[in-house]
């Protein structure tokens, strides 16, 4: 399987008057094609810090983060999902998707043609000219996919993009969610602090210790049912295994 | 035996909704009519002095005899003239000058004690200095409507700028959108609402200050033909100045809430 990102040993260090706080440590793993990978661990070690140093919005300290795509290093190839929608109350819905094509002048007829599809693929067609406060949490939350998906990055990057929704709408979206980017074949690293989450949406799920964050084991998640959603895997077998597996290692 | 009691449905809705509409437009109205009522039986009855305290009569005399010529038009002309100018420069330096603050904190750092002292100072005591420096004519007007409500305008703009919401400034950078695009996108749609209140203040506010400005260097307007009245004891003009004021005050801020009115229905 191609790597998609590759990451090693990886530092960033916060800096503050009263001192520099080493967020995250010799940081270090890959991210493959169609892979989604989860990032779990205590609050405070640096889980959104290391997708915000993929994204580019931090600079590390030490360390490599190299994004292979077909066009480079290229800031389009990166998606990313934060915990709120953040759809803005100004725009339609349609118009809060086309948000970061506009930002980069890429609104051509082939872009309106792939948000046309996506509005009917995923239901939120007779919204479009619809406000964001008149749609549910989990619309919502696709929306917000959509304007993600608009940019066709190769790799998205999810930070707790649940956690703001209610424990049934939760499970809900995460299944729709996991559907559309398995779909678009898009590779993924959702950070969330939600163990089933993690075991249930991921392939690999990555443990992070107390900060500074370093890799304390990445765990490959094998679960015997057939067709996953993140739902399904909820009822597999091996789930109660590596939840604990899992529980261990974060409070071991 | 009870009451009926007539139950709660739309109609009913409405009706008493009209109803209290109306009370309060008829309230309006008969504080309005007793004022001035008031006013000329007092003034007619000899418990005021009318050449001093003028009446609704003699206002609209002074009206009429201003009219011929439309010398009562020119003078209202040229104070809703400086108030639009100022009100205008007002808006555009405040946004400006909010968004260079924004858009680099060491120069707002820098300039934050000179704003405050600035938007502090009674404006009024500059206005004696301003028609020295820039003469007896329309500009010390509109700088002195212009210094009463710009720093206020700054001030008000750029803290609502300043506490644009985070996560939305951070959703612009995960799309891949520069400082620009952060002003554009959410910075100035976000503070919609404050940039409609800083005008609604403002609309005021220039017109105080163009009022001062004639009382010192004019020839024209509501604000010279105030301080010229009362220098010459015609109180009847002096009178009917403020009660135009008035007027043109309400006018302005309705037009305003109109705008304001008028964009929230395109959201």
């Amino acid at each position: 399987m191609n790597k998609v990102l590759e990451i090693s040993d990886l530092d960033f260090s916060y800096h503050t008057l009263s001192g520099e706080t080493k967020a995250v440590s010799k940081i270090s793993f890959d991210v493959y094609e169609n892979e989604f990978l989860g990032i779990i661990g205590p609050s405070g070690s640096g889980k959104s810090t290391i997708l915000s140093l993929i994204f580019g919005l931090l600079t590390p300290t030490a360390g490599q983060i190299r994004m292979h795509t077909k066009s480079g290093a290229d800031e389009t190839a990166i998606g990313y999902m934060l915990q709120k929608d953040h759809l803005f109350e100004w725009r339609t819905i349609y118009k809060n998707m086309t948000l970061g094509l506009e930002i980069k002048h890429q609104l051509t007829d082939g872009k309106k043609q792939l948000i046309e599809k996506m509005l009917h693929d995923y239901g939120l067609d007779a919204f479009r000219n619809a406000k964001p406060s008149q749609l549910s949490g989990g619309m919502r939350q696709r929306a917000a996919l959509i304007r993600t998906l608009a940019l066709e990055p190769k790799m998205l990057l999810l930070d707790e993009p649940f956690s703001a929704l209610d424990a049934q709408t939760r499970l809900s979206v995460s299944d729709d969610i996991y559907s559309i980017l398995r779909k678009e074949k898009k590779s993924a690293v959702l950070v969330t602090h939600d163990i089933s989450e993690a075991i249930s949406f991921c392939d690999r799920v990555l443990v992070l210790t107390t900060r500074p964050g370093t890799v304390k084991k990445i765990l490959p998640i094998r679960l015997s049912v057939d067709s996953k959603t993140p739902l399904k895997a909820r009822s597999a077998p091996e789930f109660r295994q590596y939840f604990n597996e899992l529980w261990g290692e974060l409070h071991g | 035996m009870g009451k009926a009691i007539t139950p709660m449905t739309q109609a009913n809705f409405i009706r008493r909704f009209r109803r209290r509409k109306h009370f309060v437009t008829l309230w309006r109205v008969l504080i309005f009519i007793m004022i001035f009522a008031l006013w000329e039986i007092a003034a007619r009855t000899g418990l005021i002095d009318p050449f001093i305290f003028s009446s609704p009569t003699r206002i609209v005399k002074a009206f009429i005899s201003l009219m011929p010529g439309g010398a009562v038009f020119m003078h209202m002309g040229i104070t809703l003239l400086e108030t639009f100018i100022s009100f205008v420069l007002v808006f555009v330096l405040g946004i400006a000058v909010a968004v260079i603050l924004w858009w680099n904190r060491q120069i707002s750092d820098i300039l934050e004690p000179y704003l405050v002292s600035l938007n502090s100072l009674p404006k009024t005591a500059l206005a004696p200095i301003l028609i020295v420096w820039l003469g007896n004519n329309m500009k010390t007007i509109v700088v002195c409507a212009i210094l009463l409500a710009v720093f206020g305008t700054i001030i008000n703009l750029y803290a609502g700028f300043a506490t644009t919401d985070p996560d939305k400034i951070l959703l612009i950078r995960t799309l891949g959108g520069k400082k620009r695009d952060i002003l554009t996108k959410v910075v100035i749609p976000e503070n919609f609402p404050t940039l409609i209140g800083s005008m609604k203040v403002n609309i005021g506010l220039c017109l105080v200050g163009v009022i001062i400005g004639e009382f010192l260097a004019a020839n024209a307007g509501l604000g010279y033909l105030i301080i010229y009245g009362s220098q010459v004891f015609k109180l009847d003009w002096v009178m009917m100045s403020i009660i135009i004021l008035c007027i043109v005050a309400a006018l302005l801020y309705k037009i305003v809430d109109l705008a304001e009115k008028a964009y929230l229905k395109t959201l």
